[in-house]
């Protein structure tokens, strides 16, 4: 017998607001978004009785999504509500949770949104991720010793462990690079991306240093927008407007950091946690997938979470990418709406959003075959892993 | 206009050993008493047990480059791009940000040997390390 959760929940729809310097205030985002969702899904308000809230980099730096955003949409008959937050991952967590609770009865239709706003008129993408460097007050205690070593940003972390990969397996710029263009191909089919204008990897290479080794062009984008989702239970799906996307398989990987010897979180990731659980669950394994959505705050998640959903072996990730299999007309479709490095940046909804797309049948000319969708999400400094696996099959 | 200076941090109560020591020329350290286990200041608990029974202890002062960025990006107006951003691995196994001295930027490699050194701010000592050059 199955996993009871395999195939028990379906994406049932979909909203999503304009992306990039869009100037609205994170509620209007996601109401916008939510609307639009219970439109797609054919239902009306009252039928929503779950509501999952996932603010962005707001909800620490101000003016995120909070709780309130239940009387905000006047939802009146909520079975399910919370505000979650375990960074890029919580987007396949949120779906996750609502999967858990639609199958043991708790809820049907449960909304998951995800909204930002950390753009503001006339401050720089960089800014809105580089707070410590500006805060006027003198850092107090060890945690000081970031800031003392100008330490900033998410950029830091992400290039220190791109850095070691390079070091312990002989991965290339060049490998980063080509992961950069094939998603700017990929973005340049598809309406939603923020940036369409196709790049080479002379350009990559031409990019400006953010922080060696990343370039610029190695570095997702910063949106402000909204994207909303509802999953509801499979057996209703398929009498819903939408075709429906069904949950097979979910998991989650989060094996820490202990900042000291022994700890591999460079090379590592949850992402091996993951997929041991969610590949059991929908009783797949990594040749069955023929298209991913994988979070890409920057080119090296790609490489190193292919790595540990066993695409290829831990360090042969550059040579696996090498030929540009990932990109349009490669033998694994990957990030086919541009991802966050050329659509938009909407934490682990960017990869979501475009799996449901694919799995609809609905990319246009990015299509391409969505039997079985591998969609990942992390955050911190892949500090925090959750996946899905979606397919239009029911289970 | 001064110069800007860099961010340093200001002691508390927890992390004042680990200062004090810099200030006099060594790295402390906190250690399990139960475990032993070494851990970078300052937390009450061992992650490894979770004892909070502890030892401040000198670290050797020696280790080696973990891993390093070249930071290009101007967050800060007082350091000076482009500029090291390096997590040495000390022998006791604990990690830390840092910056590496006495070395250019295109020289440094994960592996690198290190060692301690002091660098004097107006009212704080912080860690810095330099390649351990062989004789």
């Amino acid at each position: 017998m199955g996993h009871p959760l395999r195939g028990a929940a379906a994406i049932t729809g979909l909203g999503m607001t304009p992306m990039g310097r869009v100037y609205k205030s994170t509620n209007e985002l996601a109401a916008e978004a939510v609307a639009k969702a219970i439109a797609d899904a054919g239902l009306k308000k009252d039928e929503v009785d779950g509501l999952l809230i996932n603010a962005g980099i707001t909800g620490t730096t101000g003016g995120g999504l909070t709780l309130g955003l239940q009387n905000y949409l006047g939802l009146r008959n909520l079975r399910l509500l919370n505000h979650m937050n375990a960074a890029g991952s919580t987007a396949a967590q949120m779906v996750q949770y609502a999967t858990m609770a639609i199958h043991a009865g708790m809820a049907t239709h449960v909304v998951c949104v995800f909204a930002d706003a950390p753009l503001k008129e006339g401050t720089s993408a960089g800014a809105a991720y580089g707070g410590a460097a500006r805060n006027p007050q003198r850092p107090r205690g060890m945690a000081g010793l970031y800031a003392a070593a100008g330490y900033f940003g998410a950029n830091t972390p992400y290039a220190l462990a791109a850095r070691r990969h390079m070091a312990l397996y002989g991965t290339k710029q060049d490998h980063f690079g080509i992961i950069a263009v094939g998603q700017r191909r990929w973005a340049s089919m598809n309406p939603l991306a923020q940036m369409r204008e196709p790049i080479t990897l002379e350009d990559y290479h031409n990019s400006r240093w953010i922080i060696e080794p990343l370039h610029l062009l190695d570095c997702c984008l910063v949106s402000n927008g909204a994207v909303a989702v509802i999953v509801s239970p499979a057996r209703r799906a398929s009498e819903m407007p939408q075709p429906p996307v069904y949950i097979h398989g979910m998991g989650q990987g989060h094996p820490g950091d202990s900042g000291r010897a022994g700890s591999e979180w460079e090379t590592e990731t949850g992402a091996r946690f993951a997929a041991e659980t969610a590949y059991r669950m929908a009783g797949v394994g990594p040749s069955d997938f023929t298209q991913c959505q994988i979070y890409d705050c920057y080119t090296y998640t790609v490489l190193v979470t292919l790595e540990d959903y066993g695409f290829c072996k831990k360090g042969e990730g550059g040579p696996f990418v090498e030929d540009g299999k990932l990109g349009p007309g490669g033998t694994l479709p990957t990030n086919t709406g541009g991802g966050e490095l050329s659509a938009y940046y909407m934490w682990g909804m960017t990869p979501l959003s475009e799996a449901i797309i694919q799995g609809r049948g609905h990319g246009g000319e990015r299509q391409v075959k969505n039997d079985l969708i591998l969609v990942t999400g992390n955050g911190g400094s892949l500090s925090y892993h959750a996946c899905l696996i979606l397919s239009p099959h029911p289970a | 206009m001064t110069q800007p200076t860099i961010p340093v941090p200001e002691p508390d109560e927890a992390s004042k050993p680990f200062f004090d020591g810099a200030a006099a020329g060594r790295l402390m350290l906190m250690r399990c008493a139960d475990c032993h286990t070494w851990r970078l200041p300052a937390r009450q608990h061992c992650d490894v047990c979770l004892s909070d029974r502890y030892t401040w202890e000198a670290s050797s002062g020696r280790g080696h480059v973990r891993t390093f960025g070249i930071m290009h990006q101007r967050y800060h107006p007082a350091f000076q791009v482009p500029y090291n951003v390096t997590v040495v691995e000390l022998e006791e196994g604990p990690r830390l940000p840092t910056n590496l001295l006495d070395v250019a930027n295109d020289e440094i490699r994960v592996g690198m040997p290190v060692e301690v050194v002091f660098e004097r701010h107006e009212d704080v000592t912080l860690p810095r390390f330099r390649p351990i050059r062989e004789l």
